[in-house]
């Protein structure tokens, strides 16, 4: 309990000075994962919208596949991506290993089934309601998609919210793609586990905290953005 | 729908505009190498110390991958790194055998030590003999925490574990505590569970978590801890920066690696000690 | 108001063939959900225009006849077409449907409106006319930047009557429209059928409310276990019903 209050104390103090060195980690988290979420909602909206409104041979099993692959372990995605990544992998030339992008690009497959799932369930319970009177006014399959996403918009904002969370969080994936390079491809998340392993549980909690705090704030933003353009909404 | 598309083109652009300025972790001009090396290294702050006065002598950047032993010899292989920093002489003297590395070169040692409670419950405090140290340890049946991960601490501790006759993978999971994790980790098991642990000095001294553990058993030279360097084999990898690589290795090697490796120190001990000599 | 006979400006899918899409010919219709036959062998023709009502007990199959006549399920057997025209997403396109329950888009009133022109590919120019006829025709004027899911159930279900008709559709169908409305709200969407019905637009209805029938409808066709029973004017229907079940049905009893 001692450590807590310390953690606390030392979480103050760094944001209060702007500590340099937790500025660039707190801004690499965050634009490795908005980068992450924002790619992997593009892909999860159009995914999980087309899964709900399109009827195709295989349809069950692919929307099962999507709901598994939630489950799909940070750590795996990581060294998949590793894999393919590596100097002795199909991608290697791309030199993307050990660097930002290595981990907006694990963070994202993490992230994709997410909103995929999400959407999917949020155009599914919308399609059920208009289909018959979408398809009576004369829309297609596609037009349809584009109206139960945006009709859905703020169960969306949950989704992405959701994946987020989980990438802001993660640290397996962006462990093994990223490296945990100092000035490089340093996270919140790697960086605490690094002070954990040496030790200075004090300081890993502080960055918890400031790594709480920042999820916080992002998630308030949106929460705000969603209520800001719910008054806009019926221009 | 044509609202709907202004929205949408306006979202594209802004996030075409956020992934350009998107750090992609190559600046443009600068030259780095990326050295794959221990945990224990790491942790110890060794290369907070000198990669600095290299860079600033050479220009180049040196990142550092810091995993297992075990885990850098592997990628190195794949070449997802140009130079190769461990302590585990006969795997890098297989690396090098095996075609991944061009020529091993000595760079320093520092050696382990055996860490317990205070309280010392099977009494090996002082003892000179390390494999000695482990057997009592078994005999009394103290809880013991191993890194299980294939590094070069490990490796060690086992074969400690070996001179000493002792099976201790078959008391797995009762007094003997397999983590695989790194050193950090395992001494923040070893603290918790007040169990004995093997460590290198260098972590050990950095490590802020020590509780009231001590260092019982030093000395004896089958805790010596030799750390060797070895280019990754441009020949099987093309992408290995070989002249930027063997820079860094000269400058270890050479008279100011080594005396920025002597200069490091916490609290007035110096924790590693540099020992480069001709190629071995 | 609008109407049929001035070509309108600013629409951009091509009329083929302009004239009413009548007559309506079905023959041996059948359609099979489940393993069950919910229509069998129907027979019907439509020639005259005005408002035609289906009637009939629960299960009868009306608007599971509403929903092939408009092309939103495809039938199993037999055969509908309008003007000689086999049914088609072509023809689809120039009827609308209003459903029992009001459905709205989670946006303002005349929002939906110009989603359902914007479909038909109507440019924003050649919208904000229809928009405003089609409030003020709902009496929603006020209301265009109401977020229609708040509207009250009548408003709602009007503002869904009048996004119908802004398509210039030949024909309208009504799937129990005020089946869960209150007297007021009723009357006002019946007043619109009336209206509409004057502007040359076929409208088709089903409703199981006697009353209502003998308010609108012009003919009426009785449909009992997935057949047509009855069809004919609406007065003679209502004064001389043929079929036993027809006349159980009008006298207000259960038909089974």
């Amino acid at each position: 309990m001692a450590d807590l209050s310390e953690a606390l104390r030392t979480a103050l103090r760094l944001i209060a000075a702007l500590d340099p060195r937790l500025i660039e980690i707190v801004l690499l988290s965050l634009e490795v994962s908005l980068l992450a979420v924002a790619i992997a909602s593009l892909i999860g909206f159009a995914l999980g919208g087309a899964l709900a409104v399109y009827r195709f041979p295989g349809r069950g099993a692919a929307a099962a596949i999507v709901n598994a692959l939630m489950g799909l372990p940070p750590v795996v995605a990581g060294l998949v991506v590793y894999l393919l990544l590596s100097n002795a992998g199909p991608l290697g030339v791309l030199q993307l290993l050990y660097t930002p992008m290595a981990m907006v690009i694990a963070q994202t497959i993490i992230v994709i089934p997410i909103v995929g799932a999400l959407t999917r369930q949020s155009c599914e319970d919308l399609h059920e309601e208009y289909n018959e009177q979408l398809r009576s006014l004369g829309a297609s399959s596609g037009a349809i998609v584009a109206t139960l996403l945006w009709d859905g918009r703020y169960r969306l904002v949950t989704a992405v919210l959701a994946g987020f969370g989980r990438a802001i969080a993660e640290v397996g994936a962006v462990m093994i793609v990223g490296g945990n390079i100092d000035h490089v491809t340093r996270t919140m998340t790697t960086a605490i586990a690094l002070e954990t392993s040496k030790g200075n549980i004090s300081l890993a909690l502080a960055l918890g905290i400031v790594l709480l705090a920042i999820s916080f704030g992002v998630s308030a933003t949106l929460m705000g953005v969603r209520r800001f353009a719910q008054r806009l909404a019926y221009a | 729908m044509t609202l709907c598309r202004r929205r949408t083109l306006g979202i594209a652009i802004a996030a075409v505009l956020f992934a350009t300025a998107f750090p992609c972790g190559v600046r443009a001009g600068e030259r780095f190498i990326i050295v794959q090396s221990t945990t224990s290294t790491q942790n110890s702050g060794l290369f907070d110390h000198i990669l600095p006065i290299f860079t600033k002598k050479t220009g180049i950047e040196v990142r550092v991958v810091a995993v297992g032993t075990g885990q850098a010899l592997k990628n190195a292989e794949n070449g997802d790194g140009d130079v190769v920093l461990v302590h585990s002489k006969p795997d890098e003297e297989k690396f090098v055998a095996d075609g991944w590395g061009v020529k091993r070169y000595d760079v320093m040692y520092n050696d382990f030590v055996i860490v317990g409670p205070d309280s010392d419950p099977a009494g090996i405090s002082g003892l000179k003999d390390a494999a000695e140290a482990l057997k009592t340890i078994a005999e009394a049946k103290a809880p013991f925490a191993s890194r299980a991960d294939d590094s070069g601490t490990n490796k060690a501790e086992l074969k400690l574990w070996q001179d000493a006759g002792i099976d201790a993978k078959a008391s797995s999971g009762s007094w003997y505590l397999e983590t695989g994790s790194g050193m950090g980790a395992t001494l923040n098991t070893a603290v918790g569970k007040r169990a004995y642990t093997l460590t290198d000095r260098g972590t050990w001294l950095g490590f802020a978590n020590k509780d009231d553990f001590k260092i019982l058993v030093e000395g004896d030279s089958k805790l010596f801890n030799q750390y060797g360097v070895i280019l990754v084999n441009p020949a099987k990898r093309p992408n290995v920066k070989a002249k930027e690589g063997q820079a860094f290795i000269d400058w270890l090697t050479g008279p100011d690696g080594q005396a920025a490796i002597a200069s490091y120190k916490i609290g007035g001990q110096q924790l590693f000690f540099p020992n480069a000599g001709p190629p071995s | 108001m609008l109407d049929p006979a001035v070509p309108l400006d600013g629409l951009k899918s091509s009329r083929k063939w302009r004239g009413p899409l009548l007559p309506l010919e079905i023959q041996g219709l059948t359609y099979e959900t489940r393993g069950k036959r919910v229509i069998r062998n129907l027979s019907l023709t439509v020639e005259e225009p005005g408002i035609t009502v289906i009637m009939g007990p629960n299960g009868a199959g009306k608007s599971i006849l509403l929903r092939l006549m408009h092309g939103l399920i495809a039938p199993t057997g037999g055969e509908i077409t309008w003007a000689g025209r086999r049914m088609s997403s072509e023809l689809a396109r120039r009827q609308a449907m209003v459903f029992q329950r009001p459905i709205l888009l989670r946006r303002s009133a005349a929002a939906n409106i110009r989603y359902a022109l914007d479909l038909r590919g109507i440019d924003r120019t050649g919208q904000s006319t229809r928009v405003v006829e089609a409030l003020k025709l709902a009496g929603l004027e006020q209301q265009a930047s109401t977020p229609a899911r708040v509207l009250s159930g009548g408003e709602q279900q009007r503002l869904c009557l009048v996004r119908a008709l802004s398509l210039e559709p030949d024909v309208l169908f009504l799937d129990e429209p005020t089946a869960s409305l209150d007297p007021a709200s009723t009357l006002l969407i019946e007043r619109l059928l009336i209206e509409t019905q004057h502007r040359g637009i076929k409208i088709i209805v089903v409703t199981h409310d006697v009353g209502q029938a003998r308010r609108l409808a012009q003919d009426v066709v009785f449909l009992h276990h997935g057949r047509v029973v009855e069809h004919g004017k609406a007065t003679s229907f209502f004064d001389h019903p043929q079929s036993e079940a027809a006349r159980a049905f009008i006298a207000g009893g259960l038909v089974l």
